[in-house]
């Protein structure tokens, strides 16, 4: 009886404690820098946009006729397009594919990259040779153009197969990055200890070596997110990604090709449809601003001896505002 | 040397593995295009079975109805020998006249962008690294990071538009006769300033993050330290003493970069309608013209793996380290 209770309290006590640190504290670290809070805002507003945002604003595929290229008004707070749809709808609509997009390859390149990283680096011997040495092999393939190659051939619509074909080689920095990692750890003090007291190695990697390599897989997962959007972006805007309905690519190309290359240069539109134009290009550029900024916050974040200072500072009641020495190298 | 041969090695897998895989997405994936094109010319067309072989064979350079490893020899030894077939979108024009002709456009449009982007980006480098620590410094930084992430068709459809209001070429690589004179040097140049504008901006700021780096490094170094004792004057310590230490492994990475050329302006060059390999490459890819993708495919890998090379080789001759074995 009293053992069960026992059980009890020290599960309250450790959910309470993974609450707070899984989330409590890492919010209170990006709100603390003035980047990441910015990015984090940014972040969130996209979020809603492509969660509810589809059901505030409702999209019409068909347009209106009478409306075509209407500059920003009340009514269309970004103008319309050469159909006469509003520009703001599809940007909302278009929202979900790319962050999920995204998302995908971001999930798929980390766990990849962190998984060889790990086994090279861990397992070593002949595993090692041949997982580096593949890892260097696909590096060499310069990305871009075997993305477009791999989608040219292999028709995908999906966002998870899209995701596929755009981390197919982006896990390898990751991997090899990981792998160096790994291999100075294995010879600290820490992980010997572990060792001898004779830790499983599921629980030396999952406990003791990852938490170390965490901020770098953090930070990567951003980055990865960021290049995907710009890869998909792109493939969506030269046709190569077959169209669908509202894609901020596909938009780009629309706006290029039939509102942009031809309409620009007549004066009779010109000005007319810059904002057609410009839409997605801010809103590709402003997600892209929200990931970066966010970066700036990881390393306090993920880093075990960073996290804990930073906490320790914030928490202790002076520690708010220490002011900084400055110091300025003159070489 | 074992060095050299593991590297030369590698390169030589490396060729060999997007050759293959090449392959197999273009005859033995399930749909591939081969099967495709051979029951559409049967059904379709009604043509002979002879026919239609010889018909694949002139555009592809094997024969589909061979044994499978027959065809990947023969496939290999082709691209090798630099026969990338024929172009279905040119109607039959040889991918390699095709290439040989707008190689050249990649090779002076990207080697002019890439060492004005590297100029810029390193003189920024150094600057920011002196500055280091200050307010300045810090906003750069973050400008740059931003500026690093922004997406090449984006600063190109921009300076399309900047084009369009402002009179500067923004289609194509000339507008008068090729011929030696000044005046179509001129004109290649001018077309050229606008693509090179967006490579430059796209890239220059990686140079620059790297520089500063790398200078940062430098800086605080003893022999840095010796020198400012010396009392030598700081512009003679920035450029003499940090700038050439802090670009040498920036030098690799520039020979790499150039490896990387032909694949490195998809967008710009699509979107400048500029007649290089990376706007044949999305052409064909549009028109599904497989035989001018493979071609030009072929050609980035084969420039990749040379620049790559190069790149290990100078630095094998530049890092005793390496040539010692050490690394």
């Amino acid at each position: 009886m009293k053992k069960v209770v026992i059980t009890q309290v020290t599960r309250a006590r450790v959910v309470t404690w993974s609450i707070r640190e899984a989330f409590y504290e890492p919010l209170m670290i990006i709100w603390m820098n003035r980047k990441s809070r910015i990015g984090l805002l940014i972040l969130v507003f996209y979020l809603l946009m492509a969660s509810i945002g589809p059901y505030l604003i409702p999209y019409d595929p068909k347009g209106n006729p009478l409306e075509i290229y209407q500059p920003p008004s009340l009514k269309h707070p970004l103008g319309t397009d050469y159909m006469g749809r509003d520009v703001l709808a599809q940007i909302v609509h278009g929202a979900r594919d790319i962050l999920l997009i995204a998302f995908f390859a971001a999930s798929i390149t980390v766990l990849v990259g962190a998984a060889v990283g790990i086994t090279s680096g861990f397992v070593g011997g002949v595993t090692d040779v041949i997982l580096v040495n593949f890892t260097r092999l696909l590096m060499t393939i310069p990305s871009l153009p075997l993305i477009i190659v791999l989608s040219a051939f292999l028709r995908v619509a999906d966002p998870l197969s899209i995701a596929m074909i755009l981390s197919v080689t982006a896990w390898t920095g990751l991997a090899l990055a990981v792998r160096a990692q790994v291999l100075a750890l294995k010879n600290e003090e820490y992980i010997e200890a572990a060792r001898t007291l004779g830790l499983t190695k599921f629980h030396i990697i999952f406990r003791e070596i990852l938490p170390n390599i965490m901020s770098y897989v953090a930070i990567n997962f951003l980055t990865s997110m960021v290049s995907a959007i710009y890869a998909s972006s792109g493939l969506y805007f030269l046709g190569i990604l077959p169209f669908t309905a509202v894609n901020w690519g596909v938009m780009l190309n629309q706006a290029w090709r039939i509102g942009g290359g031809a309409a620009l240069a007549n004066p009779m539109y010109a000005p007319k449809t810059l904002h057609y134009i410009l839409a997605p290009i801010m809103a590709i550029i402003g997600l892209q601003v929200g990931l970066i900024l966010l970066t700036f916050a990881i390393d306090e974040i993920f880093n075990p001896r960073l996290r804990t200072e930073y906490i320790k500072k914030l928490e202790s009641p002076r520690g708010k505002k220490e002011p900084q020495k400055k110091e300025r190298d003159q070489f | 040397m074992r060095w050299i041969i593991e590297r030369l090695l590698l390169s030589l897998i490396t060729i060999m593995g997007s050759l293959t895989l090449i392959f197999i997405l273009i005859r033995l994936m399930p749909g591939n295009p081969i099967d495709y094109l051979i029951s559409q010319l049967l059904y379709t067309q009604q043509m002979p079975v002879d026919a239609v072989m010889a018909y694949v064979k002139s555009y592809y350079g094997f024969l589909p109805n061979k044994p499978i490893h027959e065809q990947y020899i023969e496939y290999v030894c082709n691209m090798l020998r630099g026969d990338f077939g024929k172009s279905l979108l040119y109607l039959g024009t040889p991918v390699n006249s095709i290439i040989g002709h707008n190689l050249p456009w990649t090779l002076f449009l990207l080697s002019y962008s890439i060492l004005i982007s590297f100029i810029l980006g390193i003189s920024i480098g150094i600057f920011l690294a002196y500055k280091r620590g200050t307010k300045l410094d810090s906003a750069f930084t973050l400008g740059l990071t931003i500026l690093n992430s922004v997406p090449s068709y984006i600063v190109a459809l921009i300076l399309v538009t900047v084009g369009i209001f402002t009179g500067i070429p923004y289609r194509g690589a000339y507008s008068v006769e090729p011929s030696f004179s000044l005046e179509f040097i001129a004109n290649v140049f001018h077309h050229a300033t606008l693509p090179m504008i967006s490579y430059t901006l796209v890239t220059f700021s990686g140079w620059a993050l790297a520089m500063r780096g790398s200078a940062i490094t430098v800086l605080g170094s003893d022999y840095i330290v010796v020198a400012v004792a010396r009392g030598l004057s700081k512009r003679r310590i920035l450029t003499h003493y940090v700038g050439k230490t802090a670009i040498l492994p920036l030098f690799t990475s520039l020979v790499i970069s150039l490896g990387f050329m032909f694949g490195g302006a998809v967008f710009i060059e699509t979107i400048f309608a500029y007649p290089g390999v990376g706007y044949f490459l999305s052409t064909a890819v549009a028109a599904r013209d497989y035989p001018l993708i493979q071609g030009c495919f072929f050609v980035i890998v084969i420039s990749v793996v040379l620049g790559t090379l190069l790149a290990d080789i100078i630095y094998y001759r530049i890092d005793p380290r390496v040539r010692r074995g050490e690394i």
